[in-house]
């Protein structure tokens, strides 16, 4: 099995641009008629349905960005009848950011055909045992995992992620052959299979795919040695539908782009300008046909290179590069979206001045996630146990603002790093991708 | 009633001590007695000094965290077994110590304890209870 929807994967270029203009018309008139968020920015950029007549008049729309999905929360960007709406998923427990996606039966059907597609580009088939250690939940990776492993036919695992104790047992008594989970996470379980003595040979894993994180062609080295398999790729954000919007394929060499339901565009971040294929700027989607939650030109923060060149693999769908870093000031640790604003709401709720230090490193593959934060003479206490509890209880307020645990450290005050008398808030120590990396 | 401890939050850097106590002694501030507490970032020191006043004023002009704890002060003999005898008490009662340190002093034959516990008031009235003599800023200007 090459491809798991032959006539769109390897469609001709130019037969995909009328089948997006096609579904790119139909779109802007539902989101137009359904949308009165949409409606009042197209009316205000004096953009009418009637003006879109294929993708090359996709500038002409404005932009959506996280900030209006925000605004819109929760039900502002719903172009169905709730009642319609069959499914919601979220973006990990970010307060005052948090997004929630609507999918109806259709939106979840595409969304898993595309994981599906991922899947098979893996070299997976219907006899496919897969894991998904993706966690389940709102989290969109179990959920889009899982949905396409059905699809196409596979007994699922349905782990979601921890315990490796019990993932490393069932892979190895249930025959997993192909593993779905964060980079990092299968780092771990091939850090956890050596230490227990299993041999990268002796495990049935042929293949896997991993994404929700940024990771290096190190790692993916790293992973492929350590478990004996190849290592894939996938990209996604809830915002879109979730994994699945672009995925790799046997070349292992940029993320095909499913063009039959997202239109990708390279835009300057500074000056929103449309850049051509190859340069490097920031992604944006925009969705062809999802019904509940379609997203027009919604800017990712992700900066990559499209190419259009030529695949090897047979599939058309342009290609991007994994993200090379963001144009906002968000940081991605253990999988889960953390912007620095979010550690300063708590400081403040806590008590605290917003002085801290957001510290990410990479050690054995994993990523570290430290706070500084300076003590304050309200917050100083006489006795160590105390010094614990503060921290304590930092971190805690912290785990539910950002839906992961970082240890909170109190410092002196003024020993925070500063860079020409302006806080130096983050150090992101892991050196993740480099722009030599494409070869694409 | 209560003795009061003056507590600053120390950089773990070398030279740290140095300069507070420099700063101390230039205003003419004596120290009793101290203890240092190391956290995995900083230290936390606890002085007992002849003037809190000064002292708090000397060392937040240095830009350091201070604050003044309220503690408990407690005359105990210079002898063996006198400061066991003293924790005995607390002991019996319940108490709980966070922390503890002990100096004496050559003019009189007596040595002290300074103690912090959850509950400082009911650890004066276990020690009081129990005819010990507590200690208070007055006393310690004195000494």
């Amino acid at each position: 099995m090459k491809y798991f929807h032959e006539s769109v994967e390897t469609m001709p270029v130019e037969k995909l641009r009328e089948l997006q203009s096609e579904k790119l018309r139909k779109q802007v008139k539902h989101v137009y008629d359904h949308v009165p968020f949409y409606r009042a920015k197209m009316d205000e950029k004096g953009v009418k349905p009637e003006d879109i007549r294929s993708v090359d008049d996709l500038r002409l729309l404005p932009f959506l960005s996280k900030a209006d999905l925000r605004d819109c929360y929760p039900f502002g960007l719903l172009a169905v009848p709730k009642g319609d709406c069959v499914r919601i998923q979220s973006t990990s427990g970010t307060t005052g950011r948090r997004v929630v996606a609507f999918y109806t039966q259709h939106d979840v059907d595409l969304w898993e055909e595309c994981c599906a597609r991922a899947l098979v580009a893996a070299g997976a088939d219907n006899e496919d045992v897969v894991q998904v250690a993706y966690g389940y939940g709102l989290f969109t990776g179990g959920a889009g995992l899982n949905g396409g492993s059905h699809k196409l036919g596979c007994l699922t695992l349905p782990m979601s992620s921890g315990n490796t104790d019990r993932q490393i047992q069932f892979m190895m008594d249930l025959g997993a052959t192909v593993l779905c989970c964060t980079p990092s996470y299968a780092a771990y379980i091939a850090e956890a299979m050596h230490e227990r003595g299993i041999k990268p040979e002796d495990n049935p894993l042929k293949a896997g795919i991993f994404g929700a994180e940024p990771w290096t062609e190190e790692m993916r080295q790293a992973i492929e040695k350590g478990l004996g398999i190849k290592a894939y790729d996938i990209y996604g954000l809830t915002e879109i539908s979730g994994p699945g919007v672009s995925f790799e394929c046997q070349e292992q060499q940029g993320m095909h782009v499913n063009e039959d339901h997202f239109v990708v565009e390279i835009i300057d971040p500074d000056t929103g300008e449309v850049l051509p294929e190859g340069s490097r700027g920031e992604l944006v989607f925009t969705s062809l046909d999802k019904e509940a939650f379609p997203l027009l030109r919604y800017r990712t923060r992700d900066i990559c290179v499209l190419s259009r060149k030529k695949c090897s693999c047979g599939r058309t769908f342009i290609r991007m590069t994994k993200p090379m870093g963001r144009s906002d000031d968000m940081l991605i640790i253990r999988g889960v979206n953390v912007f620095p604003s979010q550690i300063e709401t708590v400081l403040l709720n806590e008590g605290y001045a917003p002085n801290y230090q957001i510290v990410v490193d990479r050690v054995n593959n994993t990523d570290t996630f430290d706070v500084l934060v300076e003590m304050t003479e309200d917050k100083f206490t006489d006795t160590v146990s105390g010094v614990t509890e503060q921290e304590k209880a930092l971190q805690g307020a912290m785990k539910s603002m950002l839906g992961i645990n970082p240890a909170v450290h109190l410092v002196t005050p003024h020993t925070i790093a500063r860079s020409e008398g302006k806080a130096v808030r983050v150090v992101d120590k892991r050196k993740l991708v480099s722009d030599s990396q494409w070869k694409g | 009633m209560a003795l009061k401890q003056i507590t600053v939050l120390v950089n773990n850097q070398k030279g740290a001590l140095v300069d507070i106590t420099e700063t101390l002694a230039e205003k003419g501030v004596n120290i009793r007695a101290l203890s240092i507490a190391d956290t995995e970032r900083f230290g936390i020191l606890r002085l007992i000094v002849s003037d809190n006043e000064k002292a708090v004023e000397a060392v937040r002009g240095m830009g350091c965290l201070i604050q003044e704890t309220e503690v408990v002060g407690v005359k105990i003999g210079d002898a063996p077994g006198k400061l066991s005898g003293a924790l005995k008490v607390l002991n019996d009662a319940g108490i709980n110590i966070e922390y503890l340190y002990a100096f004496c002093t050559r003019t009189v034959r007596h040595a002290y304890m300074v103690l912090r516990v959850a509950d400082n008031a009911q650890a004066e009235r276990a020690l009081e209870a129990a005819g010990y003599h507590l200690i208070t800023d007055a006393d310690v200007n004195k000494l």
